[in-house]
Formats: structure tokens, C-alpha cells, sequence
């Protein structure tokens, strides 16, 4: 007998406001790259590495430390998606290439021109050696989450996911963090996600 | 019980030809898409593996009128259309559209056109010009995109959500790659040596193949047995020292397939010949008990076609599975990892039944698929 899925947790990361589980912890009028920096220190959170990540990176880890613990999660998966990729990293690469007179072309920018790096920092950071994925819609896709998660648990690839919505351009941005996994008290289905991504 | 999906379905384009006929004789004769190049993309002259446009235009001309569409969505609308024609599928909501890229149109930067560069928008340009109905699925993870798509598809044909998926994907070379892999120092001088032990670097290239992922078992050349797609969790430029993530996955996929290594016919794996890649797949490869298998990577011949990469190289590999045909490993010479592999030297007729597709990306992310081989044996 198959047990039900739940959301267990979730977070939200939005106009300068910082939420989990709906309750408002953290807010900030600063621009998002200090932003980032002060949630990160306002959460006590000690990880160099931080600083060297591009703001998309940064925005992904930052809801994935509110919502996992520093306990091991072996089991937990990664499933994000975005609309801008990693765009904004993109266009600082483009810039440090369109001037022949001025180029200045960097691995440590490079390296982020891919949305996944994002998840490869998560693993690293909480050591998470599973099913990891990240997808391009052009809005935010519930429905294919809750398919794409729960089957990854019903499969038994998983035993929980970490759902991640990681929209990030310049000074747009929102995440949507969330957990499914068999505790917990609001049930896992689209309807239910689109609620909370709304609020 | 899972229901089966298969890959009924395939083509590709590269500058080996327009067909999977074309490509695969093209292989099996020795040649190579990979040539040296002398433009505005790289300062000095470079090796790479690049379509010729004037050709790629007189190919879309033959399926369109339109002047609107990118190179890239042209190598993508061209890999598609065989077979949507073929399929005569109604492209309704029970069938997935998904496309793999990791850069798309990004030369829009060039002219700052951030819409035209978001992902999301050559998803739709494609999709609409064979008039799909469902949403589209871009699946953007890196160097895995291709094989990944597949293993996506045919997980949302599990779950029941969908009967039948096509996938597209593909990638160019531009500037923007090329400058980004030179600054990693990552790029060789000369046609790229996977697993050779004078191996310097990546040659990069460009292409576009799509396949069809059904559940239909009707015209089923392959079916997707196994797939894993897990993370090393060790480093984000680098692959594990242990080949961790590599090795789990192959192990998920063994596992979902109900197969021991032992039954591996032939592997068409990553070898972007990097010293790291290579080196952290025979160590892989090792732990699984792969490493007197058949082994080949196809960038000696197509250099790294990035997001197209992972289904380009499935398809060959399919047909390798369909002909009994195993290819050499293009640009190899002297075995260059510290642990044993049994790299394919020369074209061989052998036949297959079990095809383990691998790759690997920045981010730490790996996938590997089983394949068997459907319909006549004929051993």
C-alpha cells in the first residue's frame, strides 16, 4: 500500500521578503545580490562558498538551506526549473567577450552559465549524491512538478524531492522551495502547490 | 508493472549528413565532421565540428518558406519533421513536446536581445511550427541534456501523464562556448583524443537530433530498460575523483533494467577527452565492473555538441544496436587512464543486445540508459 505524499515544508523568497511555511522571517529593502548576502548571514549560515556563486546560484542555495537541515538527506532529489535559465549570468559572460579592445573572459563567470550549477552546489553543500534535474518553463509549471516528483518517489529513485521554482534576472527574482516527502500535513497535489506558490 | 517505452523513431543532423543513413555511413567509413576553422568566433584558427549554412538553408527550404527561423531552430525543425511526418501523430495533449539545449539561441546576446535568447522561446518556435499541443519540457541540465530528455520522456510516459514524447535537441558553437571552454584551458589544439593518453582537450561541435519515445510498441527499435541520473555532489567544474555520480547512476539504471553489468553489449559513453572526464569514467566504469566492454565516445568524430550531445550519440548508438555494428573510437590512440578500458580500435560486427548510454556534466550531474534491443534478434 502506497503511503500519500505531502508537502512537508516550504519557502518563499520574494521582493525583499524571506517566508517559510507561510510566516514572514526575514525582510530587506537592500538590492539582490546584498540581499542574498544579508538572508544568508541573518540565518547564520557559514559557507564561504557562497560568495563566489552568481546571484541564481546564491537564490537556490539560500531556499534549500532554510528547508533542509544540516542532518544527512541521502535520499533527497532535486528537481528545479526556471524561465531565464541562467541568463543573467549569461549576459555578464557576453560582456566580458564583446570588446576585443576590453576582453576579459572567466571560468569562475562560465562555470554559471548553466541553470543547473545551481543543484551541483546544493549536493555539495548537503552531500546529496542523488536524482537531480532542471527544466525551462515559461511560467511556473505545477502540475509537472507534482507529476515529475511524485514519480521519482513511486519509482523509488527518491525517498523525498526538493522542489525548487528559481526564477532570477538582474533584479527580478522568486523562488519557491518546497519538500515532498511522506510527512506532513498539506497533501502533494497541483492544487495545492499553485496555492502556495501564490500564497 | 511499469508499462515499456521504446525509441521508435530517430534522425539527426550533423556535418556527417542530414539522416541516421548518412551519419552512420559516414562513421563507418572513417570520416569526420570535425575540421579546422579560421573566423571571427576565435581569435586564431580552431578545430571544430560546424554545419555548413548555405547547405542547412537549402535543406530547410525544402520544408519551408520561412525566413524567421534561427539556425539553430532550422537544425531542430529539420531533425523533427521526418519523423512527425512519419508518426502521423495528431500531437495532442497525450503527447509531450521536449527539448534539450544548454545555450540555445544565445548568439541573440550579441544584438541584446534577451528575449530571443531565452530558452523557452525556441521551445515554442519549434513546437509551433509543427503545431503541438502540450506545453514544452526544456530540459537544460548541462552536458546530460540529451540522454536525459529520453530518460524524462519516458518516465512521464510511466506515470501515465502522457502516451508518446517527441524530443528535440540540440546546440551550436559560437563564440560564447568557445571563448567560455578556452578560458577553462579546456580546448585542444587538434582534433580531440578521448582516453588517449596524449588527450588535451575538447573539440567542440554542433548538431540537432530528435527522437520519438512511445509506448507504441509497433516500430520500436529499442527499449529504455534502466535509466539514473545522479549528482557526484563533490565539485561544480570538475567530475568526482571516484566517478561517484557515474557510478550510481549506472547503477540505478542496472537495476531498474533487472540486468547485471555482465549483459552489457557496448557502451557509447561521455569521453569529452578533458584528463578529468576520461579518467573519472574508467574509474566508473571499473567500479561497475564495465571495463572489458565495448567502449567508444563519438567526439572524436563530432566533437562535443553539448545539450545535443547525450541524444545524437544515443542514436548512433541504436543503430549500432540495430546493425550489429560497433564503431572505432575516433581520435583514440594509446590508452591514457590509470585503470583498464577495452576502447573499440577498429569497426567491428558483433551483436548487441544490451547499449548502456553515459554522460557527464559541469555541475556534477551524470546520466546513463540501458537500451535492449527490439523486435528481430536475429542472432
Amino acid at each position: 500500500m502506497e503511503s500519500n505524499l505531502y508537502i512537508t515544508s516550504y519557502c518563499s523568497i520574494e521582493n525583499g521578503k524571506i517566508s517559510i511555511d507561510g510566516e514572514l522571517v526575514f525582510e530587506s529593502s537592500a538590492k539582490v545580490s546584498d540581499f542574498l548576502k544579508d538572508g544568508l548571514r541573518h540565518f547564520g549560515i557559514q559557507y564561504p562558498k557562497f560568495f563566489k556563486m552568481d546571484n541564481l546560484s546564491k537564490l537556490a542555495f539560500l531556499g534549500s538551506e532554510l528547508l533542509l537541515s544540516d542532518e544527512g538527506h541521502p535520499e533527497t532529489a532535486l528537481l528545479f526549473a526556471n524561465a531565464s535559465s541562467s541568463l543573467d549570468t549569461d549576459v555578464a559572460h557576453q560582456e566580458s567577450i564583446s570588446d576585443k579592445e576590453n576582453y576579459y573572459p572567466s571560468p569562475a563567470v562560465f562555470v554559471y552559465t548553466l541553470p543547473n550549477i545551481c543543484l551541483g552546489e546544493i549536493s555539495i553543500r548537503h552531500q546529496l549524491k542523488t536524482e537531480n534535474s532542471f527544466f525551462i518553463f515559461g511560467a511556473f509549471n505545477a502540475g509537472f512538478f507534482a507529476g515529475y516528483a511524485e514519480n521519482l518517489i513511486r519509482t523509488g529513485k527518491a525517498k523525498n524531492v526538493l522542489c525548487g521554482w528559481t526564477e532570477l534576472f538582474r533584479d527580478e527574482y522568486k523562488a519557491f522551495l518546497y519538500v515532498v516527502s511522506d510527512e506532513g500535513e498539506t497533501e502533494h497535489t497541483k492544487q495545492n502547490i499553485e496555492l502556495l506558490y501564490t500564497n | 508493472m511499469a508499462k515499456n517505452v521504446y525509441i521508435s523513431g530517430m534522425n539527426c543532423i550533423t556535418p556527417l549528413g542530414f539522416s541516421v543513413k548518412e551519419n552512420f555511413e559516414n562513421l563507418i567509413a572513417g570520416k569526420s565532421g570535425i575540421a579546422r576553422h579560421e573566423n571571427d568566433m576565435m581569435q586564431n584558427p580552431y578545430f571544430a565540428s560546424i554545419l555548413d549554412d548555405a547547405f542547412l538553408e537549402a535543406e530547410f527550404r525544402k520544408i519551408s518558406d520561412s525566413s524567421n527561423h534561427t539556425k539553430l531552430e532550422k537544425m531542430m525543425i529539420l531533425s523533427l519533421f521526418p519523423i512527425v511526418k512519419k508518426s502521423g501523430s495528431g500531437l495532442g495533449k497525450r503527447t509531450a513536446f521536449l527539448l534539450s539545449t544548454t545555450k540555445g539561441n544565445i548568439t541573440a546576446l550579441e544584438s541584446g536581445d534577451i528575449a530571443k535568447a531565452q530558452l523557452y522561446d525556441l521551445a515554442k518556435t519549434v513546437a509551433d511550427f509543427f503545431r503541438f499541443e502540450s506545453e514544452p519540457i526544456v530540459v537544460s541540465n548541462a552536458c546530460v541534456s540529451g540522454i536525459l530528455a529520453v530518460s524524462v520522456a519516458k518516465r512521464l510516459i510511466q506515470s501515465g501523464e502522457y502516451d508518446e514524447a517527441f524530443v528535440v535537441a540540440g546546440d551550436l558553437v559560437s563564440e560564447f562556448v568557445l571563448s567560455g571552454f578556452n578560458s577553462f584551458q579546456a580546448m585542444s589544439d587538434a582534433p580531440c583524443k578521448p582516453y588517449s593518453k596524449n588527450r588535451t582537450g575538447v573539440t567542440l561541435g554542433e548538431a540537432a537530433a530528435a527522437a520519438l519515445v512511445t509506448s507504441d510498441v509497433s516500430h520500436a527499435k529499442a527499449r529504455i530498460s534502466g535509466d539514473g541520473s545522479i549528482n557526484d555532489a563533490n565539485h561544480i567544474s570538475g567530475p568526482s575523483r571516484t566517478g561517484e555520480g557515474l557510478f550510481l547512476s549506472v547503477e540505478s539504471a542496472l537495476k531498474e533494467a533487472n540486468l547485471p553489468a555482465s549483459k552489457i553489449d557496448y557502451i557509447s559513453a561521455h569521453g569529452t577527452a578533458t584528463p578529468f572526464n576520461d579518467e573519472m569514467e574508467a574509474v566508473a566504469f571499473n567500479r561497475s565492473g564495465l571495463e572489458k566492454k565495448p567502449l567508444h565516445s563519438l567526439k572524436g568524430c563530432y566533437g562535443h555538441t553539448l545539450g545535443a550531445s547525450g541524444l545524437l550519440e544515443t542514436v548512433i548508438g541504436i543503430e549500432s544496436l540495430k546493425q550489429n555494428k560497433l564503431i572505432a573510437s575516433a581520435g583514440f590512440d594509446e590508452i591514457g587512464v590509470s585503470q583498464p578500458l577495452n576502447v573499440i580500435r577498429e569497426n567491428e560486427d558483433k551483436f548487441i543486445r544490451y547499449f548502456l548510454k553515459t554522460a557527464s556534466g559541469f555541475g556534477g550531474c551524470n546520466t546513463a540508459v540501458v537500451f535492449e534491443k527490439e523486435g528481430n534478434f536475429g542472432e
